[in-house]
C-alpha cells in the first residue's frame, strides 16, 4: 500500500525533466500527487473545492512556466514550492474577498515566494485581456486567428475550411481580424 | 506596400520562410527604416502573446482534464478537520441562536425595566446589630425622663437595647466584637453559653475596621480554658471553607458557607465577603475556617443579597490587639498561638468554641 502511494509520487527531477519533454504521464502524477495537500490547506481556510482547483492549478502552471522558460531553481522540495506558491496565492484571494481574518491554519513548512506570484500575476492580466478581445473579435476572425497563430495551420487549409475562393481573400481576411484583434487588445485598460 | 502586404512579408520573415536574398534584402530596410523595424517587433511580441495564450489555454484543459479524474468530494470529506459538534451546531444555527438570544435579552431587559429593578440599584447597607424594640424604646426614655421628672427617682434598668455576638481571645476575658455593637453604650454584658452574665467594659475601639476590645470586669468571673484557636495573621483565599457561631437569637447558631471575594462592601479591602447567611445579632462573632483558624469577624450584611455577609479580616484584629495603649490593659493580653480544632469534625468543634462565644448585650438610656 505505501510502496504504491510512492511511487506514486514522482521524484522532483522527474517532474522537471518531464516538464521540459511535455510529458503528459508527469504532468498528470504531479498534479495527483501534490492535489490532496493543497485541498486541505484551502478547505480548512474557508475555501472550497473549486477554490482549491483554481489555485492549485495557477500554481502548477507557474511551476510549468518557470521550468519552460528555464529561471527554475529547485532551492527546496517541489512538495514545499507547490504548498509556499499555494498557500501565497490564496491569502491574496482571502485578502481580495475580505475573508482574511488574520491567521491560517498551515499543515506544511512553507517558504516566502512574493515576487513570483507577482511576475504571473502581470501575464495572467494579458492573457485575460487577450481572451476578452478574441471573445470581442467574434466569428470567423476568432477562429481564424485561432488557427493561424494558435494551432499554426497554413492558410492553404485555413482558405479550405472556410470556403475562400483564393488565398489572397483569406489573407486580407485575416489581416483585418489581427488589425480589429489589437485593436480591442489595447483599448482595454 | 500597403500595410496588407507589409504584414505578409514581416510574417514570412519572422517564420524563416523567406529565402537568403529576400531576408537581406528585409533587413537591410529593416535597419533603414525605423517604422518598420517597430512594426516588425510589435507584430513578433503581441503574435507571441496569442501563441502564448494558445498554450496557456491549452494547459489549462489538460490540468482540467486530469482534475476531473480527482474524486474531489471524497479527498474533501477525508481532509476536512471535522469541526466539534458544538461548533457545527454553532455554525448551522448561528442566525437562529443569536435571534434568540437578542429576544432574551430584550426580554430580561424588559422585565427588569417594568418591574423598576433598574431604577431602584441602590444597595442598603446596615449595621447588624440587633435594634430590640427601638420605637419602644424611645417612648421609654420619654417616659422616665417624664417619670423622673415627676418622682426624681430612677427606674430599674430596661433589657439590652442591642445585641450582638463577642468571642474571647485569652483566658482571663478579653472579648473582641464589634465596634457598632459597643457604640455609645452605658453598660455592656457578655452572656456565656451557660446562660451565665458578666459585666464587661469596653478597653480599645477601632471604629475604621470596626473592631471593639472588651473585657470582663465581673468578680463572679473565674476565667475561661485556653483558648481552642488561633488568630491568622494572613488573608484567608477564596473558596475557603468557612464557618461562624453567634447570638442572632437568644440561642447559638451555626452559620457555615465560603469565603466568597477577598474584598467586603464597596470594594473594601479590610474585609471579605462570605457567603454564609448572616442575620442582625451575628455582629461581632468569630469567622473560623474548617482548621478552626479564626480569619474574621462578622460585621454586617448587604440587606438585598441574600445569603452575603462581611467579616473583617483577622490581619486588622491583630494589628488593633497591637495598637492598644499599655496601660490601658489592667490584665496582661497574651495572645493564643496554639490551635487544638485542626483535627476535629465540625460537631467537635462547635462544642469546644461555644464555650467562648458570647452575646453581647448593650444597655443605654
Amino acid at each position: 500500500m505505501s510502496k504504491e502511494s510512492n511511487s506514486g509520487i514522482p521524484a522532483d527531477s522527474e517532474v522537471i525533466l518531464g516538464i521540459l519533454n511535455n510529458s503528459e504521464i508527469v504532468l498528470k502524477r504531479l498534479y495527483i500527487a501534490y492535489f490532496p495537500m493543497v485541498l486541505q490547506l484551502i478547505i480548512n481556510n474557508n475555501g472550497s473545492g473549486d477554490d482549491a482547483k483554481d489555485v492549485y492549478q495557477e500554481a502548477i502552471i507557474i511551476l510549468y512556466n518557470k521550468v519552460k522558460t528555464g529561471d527554475f531553481e529547485l532551492s527546496s522540495k517541489l512538495k514545499t514550492y507547490i504548498y509556499s506558491v499555494c498557500r501565497r496565492l490564496w491569502l491574496k484571494r482571502l485578502s481580495q474577498m475580505h475573508r482574511y481574518g488574520g491567521d491560517i491554519k498551515d499543515f506544511e513548512e512553507y517558504l516566502s515566494v512574493d515576487d513570483e506570484t507577482e511576475k504571473n500575476n502581470e501575464r495572467d492580466i494579458q492573457f485575460n485581456k487577450m481572451g476578452n478581445a478574441l471573445k470581442l473579435l467574434g466569428e470567423p476572425c476568432k477562429t481564424i486567428i485561432e488557427d493561424f497563430y494558435i494551432n499554426n495551420r497554413s492558410m492553404q487549409e485555413i482558405c479550405q475550411s472556410f470556403g475562400y475562393t483564393n488565398a489572397d481573400n483569406a489573407k486580407t481576411q485575416k489581416y483585418k481580424c489581427l488589425q480589429r484583434l489589437k485593436k480591442l487588445f489595447f483599448q482595454q485598460k | 506596400m500597403s500595410d496588407n502586404q507589409l504584414l505578409e512579408v514581416i510574417e514570412k520573415y519572422l517564420n524563416g520562410e523567406m529565402t537568403k536574398d529576400e531576408r537581406a534584402r528585409f533587413e537591410v530596410l529593416r535597419n533603414e527604416n525605423a517604422e518598420i523595424n517597430n512594426k516588425v517587433t510589435e507584430h513578433k511580441h503581441f503574435t507571441n502573446l496569442v501563441k502564448q495564450y494558445g498554450e496557456r489555454l491549452e494547459l489549462e484543459k489538460r490540468l482540467d482534464a486530469i482534475h476531473d479524474e480527482i474524486d474531489v468530494h471524497a479527498l474533501e470529506e477525508e481532509l476536512m478537520i471535522k469541526p466539534s459538534w458544538i461548533v457545527s451546531l454553532w455554525r448551522n444555527h448561528h442566525s437562529k441562536i443569536s435571534v434568540a438570544a437578542s429576544i432574551a435579552i430584550f426580554a430580561v431587559l424588559c422585565t427588569l425595566f417594568f418591574t423598576g429593578y433598574l431604577a431602584n440599584r441602590q444597595v442598603n447597607y446596615l449595621p447588624l446589630s440587633k435594634k430590640v424594640n427601638e420605637l419602644s424604646h424611645k417612648t421609654d426614655v420619654l417616659n422616665n425622663k417624664v417619670n423622673s421628672l415627676n418622682s426624681s427617682g430612677r427606674l430599674a434598668g430596661n433589657p439590652g437595647n442591642f445585641r450582638g455576638s463577642g468571642f474571647a481571645i485569652s483566658s482571663n476575658g478579653y472579648i473582641i466584637t464589634d465596634n457598632h455593637v459597643i457604640n455609645n453604650a452605658d453598660s455592656i454584658y457578655v452572656q456565656a453559653f451557660d446562660g451565665k452574665s458578666y459585666k464587661a467594659k469596653v478597653v480599645y475601639t477601632e471604629p475604621q475596621t470596626d473592631i471593639a476590645v472588651l473585657v470582663i470586669n465581673d468578680p463572679a468571673f473565674k476565667g475561661l480554658g485556653a483558648i481552642p484557636y488561633s488568630i491568622r495573621p494572613g488573608e484567608s483565599e477564596i473558596g475557603e471553607n468557612v464557618f461562624t457561631i453567634g447570638y442572632p437569637r437568644e440561642s447559638i447558631v451555626l452559620g457555615s458557607g465560603f469565603l466568597a471575594a477577598s474584598t467586603g462592601y464597596n470594594g473594601d479591602t479590610t474585609s471579605y465577603q462570605i457567603s454564609i447567611p448572616v442575620n442582625p445579632g451575628n455582629s461581632g462573632g468569630p469567622l473560623l475556617d474548617n482548621k478552626g483558624n479564626l480569619i474574621g469577624i462578622i460585621d454586617a450584611k448587604q440587606t438585598r443579597m441574600e445569603g452575603a455577609g462581611f467579616a473583617v479580616k483577622s490581619g486588622y484584629l491583630l494589628k488593633t490587639i497591637q495598637d492598644i495603649p499599655a496601660d490601658s490593659l489592667k490584665k496582661p493580653l497574651n495572645i493564643n498561638t496554639k490551635n487544638i480544632l485542626a483535627g476535629l469534625n465540625r460537631v467537635q468543634q462547635i462544642k469546644k468554641l461555644q464555650n467562648y462565644v458570647f452575646m453581647v448585650k448593650v444597655y443605654n438610656q
